[in-house]
């Protein structure tokens, strides 16, 4: 039984799903951050999937590189807003901050 | 011996993301974290993407995950202990997730995927000289606007997250 490229879309999905559920469910906005994380994640193997079982040479690794770049930037600025609403709101539960300004 | 190191990293890769977001101890989240990024890294380097795969760790593990958890150190009061995080909106998150991965999933399996002539076969060569020929020439644009976002970003973190407001 060979590994063909439907196996690593299917693991792509199971760890999208994942993700998307820590991010509908979770209270804490870190945990939602590590939701995302797993979302990109699953995004980087199906482009590297189709790199290597389509016809694209090295196409999909430069995409893949480039959400990898985009990750670690979106991961800074996601964590320095977090820091400034614990310090406004002393709590990062996301339900309990749901208004604008006080 | 492939199909072996395939399923082992995909059972990394897919048991500890559950850990990840089933669990009700946000360190413990974290640390489950830290081998899903090492289970996907062993995948990027089944798809022939070893450049990739170190990329991974260094970015994620050395980068991301450390972040992550200063923010947890940072916003939780440890003398409480009460890193417990709760779970709102249950039921409609899981009819609206099952309907993606069942969405996925068909797509998937019934999807006449288009093959390569090579069949996606392993190869030996290291990609990090394809990959550093492409950035200089083909994409030589994208490379430059992330190196700028990557500025703009850090610049942006370090300013919102400073303690004083500059008046």
């Amino acid at each position: 039984m060979t590994i063909t490229l439907t196996h690593f879309l299917l693991i792509s999905a199971i760890l999208f799903s994942l993700g998307m559920y820590a991010v509908l469910t979770r209270r804490n906005a870190i945990m939602v951050l590590m939701g995302v994380e797993l979302i990109l994640n699953s995004a980087n193997i199906n482009f590297l999937a189709f790199s290597r079982f389509g016809d694209m040479n090295i196409e999909g690794q430069m995409a893949a590189i480039f959400v990898i770049i985009l990750a670690a930037a979106e991961a800074a600025i996601a964590l320095a807003i977090v820091l400034n609403i614990y310090k406004r709101f002393h709590t990062v539960n996301v339900d309990e901050i749901s208004f604008l300004k006080d | 011996m492939y199909e072996i190191i395939f399923y082992f990293f995909a059972f990394v890769t897919v048991a500890s993301a559950a850990v990840v977001v089933f669990s009700r101890n946000i360190i413990y989240s974290a640390f489950a974290l830290l081998f899903t990024f090492f289970g996907v890294a062993g995948l990027y380097v089944l798809l022939n993407a070893d450049f990739l795969a170190i990329t991974q760790l260094m970015v994620y593990v050395g980068g991301i995950l450390v972040l992550l958890l200063f923010g947890v150190m940072l916003t939780t009061n440890t003398v409480s202990v009460d890193i417990k995080s709760g779970s709102l909106n249950v039921f409609p998150a899981v009819t609206v997730v099952a309907a993606i991965v069942g969405l996925l999933t068909g797509v998937f399996w019934t999807s006449e995927w288009f093959m390569s002539s090579t069949m996606g076969e392993l190869t030996s060569q290291t990609t990090s000289k394809e990959i550093g020929n492409a950035l200089i020439t083909t994409h030589v644009l994208p490379f430059e606007i992330a190196s700028v976002i990557l500025l703009v970003a850090i610049v942006g973190a370090a300013m919102m997250a400073r303690r004083e407001r500059v008046k």
